[in-house]
């Protein structure tokens, strides 16, 4: 066989890259084995089906995808600090820029947010767990195989170098002859698999498992977003789905779909990218705005403003963020009618949008407000993310459209509007809901101390890039010349970008310092709060609810507190249905990552077995009988008992 | 596990009804799944490069041959389902085994299909218009043919259990699936075979 296509092109950074990895490998191996975890790691965390560990999973994965996602923005705002830098060639800058936006999107931001949901929803409404937890597990294995698969590709093969959108032909076999791009087709499908089971299963999760009482308009609003976001998980992906397959053949077995030659069309791929890749940016920022929600709702002591309001900008927003997505590729001749629709319609969705941001800030008005961290994060998203949808609209107009496109100016719009409305929102939620998970909260002074880095440094980063944009520096441009005029502002963003990493190192600190030194909590409801999940247990039990609670009010536990509405208004305690743990999630997840390592390599024979292992794991699957078990009424009444007296389970 | 004797039996849990629901709301990604691949083949349609056309390439023989069998195990498989909600086990099995082997024989055609086209030089990397061909009608013979496993599955499992609350379950949900590759077979014989052999 020939061995020299795993190889990647010599370079000392990915040596190191490799060494570093294989050696982190064999610590964790050598260290699970020292510290006899191997039994542990499998029961409690490889074949959970509980819904808290797979979000907590989720939230890891994300966290440590947000490290690789910011070593290479890093690199790249290093190669690109002062003209004629010789750090990364271009080949090297064109893998880093790609995998940047494919893992900050696709494995940072969007997994972050289902770990929040996993861990949430079900809380929020009053359930005991999600409709499917055992599917659950296998949609969060399927994304973290799919994550790994990609992650690999940069020490086997070659990463995908054809940008995150891998416009075709670019992202064709004649320009793109490493494995990268086919490692882009099968992570993502892998992973795409996962998100797509996930959307059904809380989609099922939120309209038949609330609490008694909670009607639609009862509903927190994360849940509300939650919910939206996942029927457009459930419309979007498998265009995604399709288009991926499509590239697949076009690499493998020489289709025609996007060629230049034979009928094939390479503008099929640009409109299928971007008919799920715009829905995709709202799948990452609506929770996002639930999340804003609930954070200045508690925070302000108030009730949201304009609940129905909200609610329907955001069912406007999920249907206009199909009907946009045109808008990616004004410049690529589709002649001004069909551009003025999509310019059109890209504009509509800043009247929604606005009409949350007056919410956000009508709740905020007379509100008795406190500071916390996640309180900061929500203030600062307000005015940051404005910015990004104020120059969102002067790109939205085509004409002006011709001079933006594909500059830096572009760059700063998306992450100023990803940023605050995807990677705050997450550290937000993080912080506000890291009490309910683990029992203590995290540190606020180092908190506010990250935040404020993280803030500030955000905003030398990437408002230079605005300027750089008008200046007429384009995107994706590895190297520029003295003369160009544009080091000095990269220059700015480089120390800025540094700025960031502090803050994210603070951030990580924090986690460690609160761990071993905050106090633990005794109230189970730190902050006040209003919503379900604070009227129970934490840390949580494994069955959530000792007894289901009762929703009369929009904030359910709000009004037990104001207004004397009981929550509990059964009292004898039950035994409770529990799903048993399982392996095979985990296992059909490495098949997953097999067949798709396989197929990135045209290894046929390999692949196909992979292929049957699948169909037996699901078989397999298929004829369990485990119907669960049931926590006996004993055991519910002891375990209660302890945490009312704020012992851990 | 409680049993609400009010509803047929594949319904009697709630962990059953979800899962119905579920089923569903997986069918509705179903739906923009096969859109998208009608869509490409619409948009390919023309796009013939040096290959063949549609209407130089298809033959209404087996392809009415397909339609019949598609169409009467749909039938069957309802069969199936009254069968089931009336308790008639072994009824059921037959049923079901009718249906499966009539989608077995649609397989057995497309395949041979797929085999004369590639014979006549018209293969995946002819064109654009066979590309998005192949695929389309690939993706719905690989529905077809893994609901042939799935299928088998579930009687394996009806034939060592018995019609339970789980099997009926998952018959039904089985059930669900065919119908909505008869529907996405519908639109394939209107729109690609018969347009395209006008
Ligand atoms: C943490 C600080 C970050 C920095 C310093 C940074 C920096 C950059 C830079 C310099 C580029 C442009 C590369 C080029 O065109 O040559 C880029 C592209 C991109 N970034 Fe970031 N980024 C950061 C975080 C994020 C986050 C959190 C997301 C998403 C949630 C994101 C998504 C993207 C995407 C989608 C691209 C486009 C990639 C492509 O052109 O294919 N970035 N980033
Ligand atoms: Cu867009």
């Amino acid at each position: 066989m020939d061995l020299d296509k795993f190889k990647v092109h010599g370079e000392p950074l990915i040596y190191g890259a490799m060494i570093s990895i294989a050696l982190a490998t064999i610590g964790i191996l050598v260290g699970l084995t020292y510290f006899k975890k191997w039994g542990y790691l499998w029961r409690e965390w490889l074949t959970t089906v509980d819904h808290k560990k797979i979000g907590i999973m989720y939230i890891l994965a994300a966290l440590l995808m947000l490290f690789r996602g910011g070593v290479d923005a890093m690199m790249m705002r290093l190669q690109t600090a002062a003209p004629e830098m010789k750090f990364l060639d271009a080949q090297h800058y064109n893998e880093v820029f790609t995998t940047h936006g494919l893992i900050m999107i696709l494995f940072m931001a969007m997994p972050f947010i289902i770990g929040l949901m996993n861990v949430i929803i079900p809380l929020q409404i009053g359930a005991r767990d999600v409709a499917f937890p055992r599917l659950n597990a296998v949609s969060f294995w399927l994304f973290f195989m799919g994550a790994m698969l990609l992650n690999i590709s940069f020490v086997i093969g070659g990463s995908p170098d054809a940008g995150w959108s891998a416009y075709f032909p670019l992202a064709s076999l004649e320009f793109s002859p490493t494995v990268g791009n086919n490692y882009y087709s099968l992570a993502l499908q892998i992973s795409g698999i996962g998100t797509l089971i996930t959307g059904v299963n809380f989609i099922v999760t939120i309209l038949k498992m609330r609490a008694p009482g909670m009607t639609l308009m009862k509903m927190p609003m994360f849940t509300w977003s939650v919910l939206i976001t996942n029927v457009i998980i459930v419309f979007a992906f498998p265009v995604l789905t399709i288009a991926l397959a499509m590239m697949m053949f076009d690499r493998l077995f020489g289709s025609q779909f996007f060629t230049m030659a034979n009928g094939g069309m390479d503008m099929l791929w640009a409109n299928l990218f971007w008919v799920w890749g715009h829905p995709e940016v709202y799948i990452v920022i609506l929770p996002a705005f639930g999340i804003y929600s609930e954070i200045i709702a508690t925070f302000s002591k108030k009730n949201l403003y304009g609940y129905t309001s909200m609610v329907f900008s955001m069912l406007i927003i999920s249907l206009l963020s199909f009907l946009v997505w045109a808008h990616h590729f004004y410049t690529m001749g589709q002649g001004a009618m069909v551009n003025s629709f999509f310019s059109i319609t890209t504009m509509a969705i800043a009247v929604p949008t606005g009409v949350k941001i007056f919410n956000w800030l009508f709740t905020l008005r007379k509100g008795r407000i406190t500071f916390t961290t996640p309180m900061l994060y929500t203030l600062a998203f307000i005015p940051i993310f404005t910015i990004g949808g104020v120059t969102g609209v002067m790109l939205a107009m085509a004409s002006a459209d011709y001079q933006y496109h594909n500059t830096m100016f572009l760059v700063a719009h998306f992450h100023y509007v990803l940023i605050p409305g995807a990677v705050f929102a997450v550290i937000a939620g993080f912080h506000y809901w890291f009490p309910k998970v683990f029992g203590f909260r995290l540190n606020e002074r180092l908190g506010k101390h990250a935040f404020w880095w993280i803030i500030i440094s955000f905003n030398v980063t990437f408002f230079p890039m605005f300027f750089l944009g008008l200046m007429g520096m384009t995107r994706r441009l590895y190297t520029y010349s003295k003369e160009s005029g544009f080091g000095p502002l990269n220059m700015l963003s480089f120390v800025g970008a540094v700025g960031l990493a502090i803050g994210f190192v603070i951030l990580v600190y924090n986690i460690y310092w609160s761990t071993r030194y905050m106090p633990r909590d005794t109230t189970n409801d730190p902050w006040d709060g209003r919503t379900l999940e604070w009227a129970t247990h934490s840390p949580i039990p494994l069955y959530n609810f000792a007894i289901v609670p009762k929703v009369e009010t929009r904030d359910a536990l709000w009004s037990a507190k104001q207004e004397n509405i009981p929550l509990y208004t059964d009292t004898k305690y039950t035994k409770i249905h529990m799903p048993s743990n399982t392996g095979k999630p985990f296992i059909l997840g490495v098949v997953f990552f097999f067949l798709g390592f396989f197929l990135v390599f045209s290894m046929w024979i390999p692949a196909i077995v992979a292929g049957i292992g699948i169909l037996v794991v699901l078989a397999f699957m298929s004829f369990d009988k485990d119907q669960g078990y049931y926590i006996p009424v004993e055991e519910v009444i002891a375990t209660e008992k302890k945490l009312m007296r704020g012992e851990t389970v | 596990m409680k049993i609400d004797a009010s509803k047929p039996l594949e319904y009697s849990t709630e962990e059953n009804s979800n899962k119905i629901f579920g089923f569903w709301v997986f069918l509705g990604a179903e739906i923009p799944l096969f859109a998208t691949l009608f869509t490409v083949y619409f948009v390919m349609v023309n796009r013939f490069a040096s290959g063949p056309s549609g209407s130089e390439l298809f033959e209404i023989g087996p392809v009415l041959m397909e339609t019949f069998l598609l169409l009467s195990s749909s039938f069957t498989i309802g069969l199936a389902v009254h069968a089931m909600r009336h308790g008639y086990k072994k009824a059921m099995m037959v049923f079901m085994a009718i249906t499966l082997v009539m989608g077995l024989a649609f397989v057995g055609i497309e395949i041979d299909e797929f085999f004369t086209y590639v014979h006549e030089g018209a293969t995946l990397q002819t064109s654009g218009f066979l590309s998005s061909l192949f695929i389309l009608l690939g993706t719905h013979g690989l529905h077809v043919s893994f609901g042939l496993l799935w299928g088998i599955g579930i009687m394996i499992q009806l034939w060592k259990r018995g019609i339970t609350p789980a099997t009926a379950n998952k018959t039904f949900i089985f059930s669900l699936f065919w119908h909505f590759l008869d529907v996405v077979w519908i639109f394939i014989f209107s729109f690609v075979y018969l347009k395209g052999l006008m």
